[in-house]
């Protein structure tokens, strides 16, 4: 007799039946396992959470007031006649795949994920599987990441450039992950870093539970840019050439997303300059993060899913689109990634 | 390449024009004269003779990518530039290759006399030794089509800035259809007596677009007024007993217009003239529409039957040269008085025609006439002021456009496809329909007339509401309804619709308008009717 499947794919999100829970829920449910905090897979109004202890306080900061529990990696736990457990999926600190095993069947969703060690969030951890969900945000093989530290060089370089010009250097990315991120890559020496207050929120979360990141210097509007020559500000892409951006004088805009890999898209969005750093996998990341799996069966949901899935299909895998509301790496949004 | 490599990123990263003028008045005042001369060539749509076809280029990309051919047409499709594409796909580079951009050309030219196994050795070859831009560049050197937002205008100045000489003068020194290969820097920008070929065309003056209506302008009597017409603007170049044809995009259009040989019978050697080119049937009151002309364009060489069918006049509006002498700094209102002096005597058969000018008192009586401007298959009115000089490139105040409103239709979003190069990542590309009973039928595509802002919030809307994919194509749920501007309707039989319309792009979105009030295939007809 033919099973029902572990996971099934519901206009709520993607469901255990087993367990009577869902995985990045889309719309209120009862029980809710998150992969991470991104507004794109930590949505309100669910009856309870659970996810991993790292990535709770940030949860906690942006949902509000929400019944949850932690979770270590690694940590198995019985829901009903499921087995659950998370497992570090490199995307930002917290992030998690999840592994859901039913009758010696075994699933992974990886929500978002990267597999270069950022040195910041967990390293991202192959789980063998028999089915996994994966994303394909970058899932082209025009995507492919420099090494972080060659990165960290070019924006280096570039906000030096910008302090011996007297410009204040800008620079747009993600309140949560990417934001931190950056700071590690930064180079303190070159002068004061300062922070938007939507990334320091994040950052203070952060540090409060034990992150180590460097010091930064809180943007409010009380914040006199005349104090802090040759700075480099870190900020959410809306808030570049804002009236508060504005108030800095003269400056250079920048934007770190793997979108930037894109001519096209640099010349449209980045401002002065385009830095190619995700918090994603690329092409090959993806390849090698599927092959590690040893699964069989591929569900490609965010991202350029019907051009992936054909490639899988046509390499061995079974492979098939799956439609969610779950987003890639957003150029635009305020902080869904 | 470093160096050229180092002043594209310059000039490609920044959007401010100060920027791009300082780098390249840089890079004018001491790079090697040949690299200078091949970088204003490659910045002026100029490039060196292919020496491998672009699907060779494709087909060893994918190769070296080690991914089949299909992947890498997708992803070109993503991307929107060839060069581009292939840098990102293939391996980092192993090696790196100090050779300047004069020598890489070089190089590549040489490989006209090779076999294809030379050829791809020598291209594999460079995409090992070159990373990053420098590849893209090693790239767009086969391909052609650099774009990087560096105007005439920009180059112009900032080669005035590295040479001292004035910004007008080098612009005419630049146009034309000069080649690397047979001139060199001195001659084409430093020489005193610049000897230009016969060919060579002056700089068109641009105009702009009246927004508000011609109040601002002051008094009627410093005006005049000419039909703007629906065709394309050529310039037409007598000298030494040969004739030239140069659209506004600086191509070489002589063979595609061969009915124009006989204006050398008609008007002196030594005259030029700057005017519209349209298909005009014989003793018709009106030219035919664009779409007549479109034919035309698309063919270099042109079949007896098109030439019958669609015979070409131009309309000469202006007088850049009279007597081999340059004409441009004297006023308009002297210029077009000696154009109609010089197109007195034209018959019936000469292919060059006055465009008629209309006198006007009032700003009121002129915005009568232009509104009767699709009657004569005329986009509107053309406004230049008496006493100006013909000045290059669009420049503010003498001359202004002044369209006819566009006609407009509400029509329903039905189809959505991802956008290439600069909006990779947004659809962009949506198919309109109009009601027809209960049925939506589909009757243009338009992707353009949106903020990014607008484009983000469709796409967010797109993904959530996707009925069926189509390959890139998705169908949407039929919902929201979007204003589409035009500037003219045709029947056509190709499409579904019965119609095909002109420079269809997205005026509003009406997300005010329920889907029901969107127009109807009716309504459409109608507007056939009218200005069909
Ligand atoms: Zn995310
Ligand atoms: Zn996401």
């Amino acid at each position: 007799m033919a099973r029902d499947p572990v996971l099934t794919f519901t206009d709520r999100g993607i469901y255990c039946a087993a367990g009577d829970f869902y995985i990045d829920p889309w719309r209120p449910v009862d029980r809710a396992l998150i992969t991470h905090g991104h507004a794109d897979h930590a949505r309100g109004g669910m009856g309870g959470y659970l996810a991993t202890h790292v990535a709770l306080p940030v949860m906690r900061y942006r949902l509000g007031e929400i019944t949850a529990d932690g979770i270590g990696f690694g940590e198995v736990r019985q829901i009903r006649d499921a087995s659950v457990s998370f497992h570090p999926a490199g995307h930002v600190p917290g992030s998690a795949q999840i592994r859901v095993e039913v009758a010696g069947e075994v699933w992974v969703v990886s929500g978002d994920y990267k597999v270069t060690n950022d040195g910041l969030s967990e390293a991202f951890e192959p789980v063998n599987c028999h089915h996994f969900i994966t994303e394909s945000t970058f899932g082209l093989p025009v995507f492919r990441w420099q090494p972080q530290a060659t990165v960290a060089a070019e924006i280096n370089a570039w906000w030096a450039a910008c302090k011996a010009a007297g410009k204040t250097a800008f620079l747009g990315a993600y309140a949560l992950g990417k934001a931190q991120r950056l700071l590690t890559m930064l180079d303190p020496e070159i002068g004061p870093i300062l922070c938007h207050s939507a990334v320091e929120n994040t950052n203070d979360v952060l540090r409060g539970q034990g992150l180590h990141l460097p010091d930064t210097v809180r943007a409010d509007a009380e914040v006199s840019p005349r104090d802090h020559p040759g700075a480099l500000v870190l900020s959410p892409p809306s808030a570049l050439g804002s009236k508060w951006a504005r108030k800095f004088g003269a400056q250079e805009s920048a934007f770190a997303s793997g979108w930037m890999a894109l001519r096209g898209v640099r010349r449209r969005r980045a401002g002065d300059r385009g830095f190619v750093i995700s918090d994603h996998a690329d092409w090959n990341g993806l390849l090698w993060a599927i092959r590690e799996t040893g699964a069989e069966n591929i569900y490609v949901t965010h991202g350029y899913t019907d051009i992936f899935t054909r490639y899988l299909n046509d390499n061995g895998w079974r492979a098939r689109i799956v439609p969610t509301q779950f987003e890639g790496e957003s150029l635009d949004a305020g902080d869904a990634a | 390449m470093k160096r050229f490599a180092a002043l594209f990123a310059a000039i490609d990263q920044s959007t401010k024009t100060t920027v791009k003028v300082a780098a390249l008045a840089d890079y004018f005042s001491d790079a090697d004269p040949v690299d200078k001369l091949w970088t204003v060539a490659l910045f002026s749509g100029r490039r060196p003779k292919r020496a491998v076809t672009t699907n060779r280029l494709r087909e060893w990309a994918a190769e070296v990518a080690g991914i089949p051919l299909w992947l890498f047409e997708e992803s070109y499709a993503i991307v929107g530039d060839l060069a581009e594409t292939i840098a990102l796909v293939l391996p980092p580079n192993a090696s790196v290759d100090d050779r300047p951009l004069s020598q890489w050309i070089k190089d590549l030219r040489s490989l006209a006399q090779e076999d294809e196994a030379a050829r791809k050795a020598f291209v594999l070859e460079a995409w090992q030794r070159l990373g990053g831009t420098e590849r893209f560049l090693f790239n767009k050197l086969i391909t052609g089509g650099f774009r990087v937002g560096v105007s005439q205008k920009l180059m112009t100045r900032a080669l005035s800035r590295a040479t001292g000489k004035p910004e007008a003068e080098l612009a005419h020194r630049l146009m034309g259809n000069w080649h690397p290969d047979d001139t060199s820097w001195h001659n084409l920008i430093e020489a005193e007596d610049a000897s230009a070929d016969a060919s060579r065309p002056y700089p068109f003056y641009l105009a702009y677009a009246l927004e508000e209506g011609p109040d601002s302008l002051g008094h009627p009597q410093e005006w005049r007024a000419e039909w703007k017409w629906d065709g394309i603007r050529g310039q037409l170049i007598l000298r030494d007993g040969d004739y030239y044809v140069w659209s506004r995009g600086e191509e070489l259009m002589t063979d595609r217009f061969p009915e124009l040989a006989r204006a050398i019978d008609h008007l002196p050697p030594g005259t030029v003239l700057d005017g519209e080119l349209l298909v005009w049937q014989p003793g018709a009151a009106q030219p035919d529409s664009f779409n007549a002309l479109q034919a035309r364009i698309g063919r270099k060489m042109v079949p007896k039957k098109l030439l019958k069918e669609a015979p070409v006049l131009l309309h000469a509006y202006d007088l850049l040269e009279w007597e081999g002498k340059d004409q441009r700094e004297r006023p308009f209102a002297e210029r077009r008085a000696q154009l109609e002096e010089a197109c007195k005597d034209l018959g019936p058969e000469a292919p060059v025609r006055l465009s008629p000018q209309h006198p006007f008192d009032t700003w009121d009586s002129l915005a009568d006439l232009r509104a009767t401007a699709r009657d004569e298959n005329a986009e509107g009115l053309m406004l230049k002021r008496a006493d100006s000089p013909y000045l290059a490139g669009r420049k503010k105040g003498d001359w202004w456009k002044w369209k006819l409103d566009p006609l407009t239709i509400d029509a329903v979003m039905i189809y959505a496809q991802s956008g290439s190069g600069r909006r990779a990542n947004l659809f962009t590309d949506f198919t309109f329909a109009v009601w027809n009973g209960n049925d939506l039928v589909p009757f243009t595509k338009a992707y353009s007339g949106l903020t990014d802002a607008e484009f983000r919030k469709i796409t967010h809307w797109v993904k959530r509401n996707t009925l069926q994919r189509f390959g890139p194509v998705r169908q949407v749920t039929p919902h929201h309804v979007f204003e589409i501007a035009f500037e003219g309707i045709q029947a056509s039989s190709r499409h579904k619709s019965g119609v095909a319309l002109r420079f269809p792009r997205m005026k509003r979105w009406r997300e005010d308008k329920p889907l029901q009030e969107a127009n109807t295939l009716d309504d459409l007809k109608e507007m056939l009717r009218l200005y069909g």
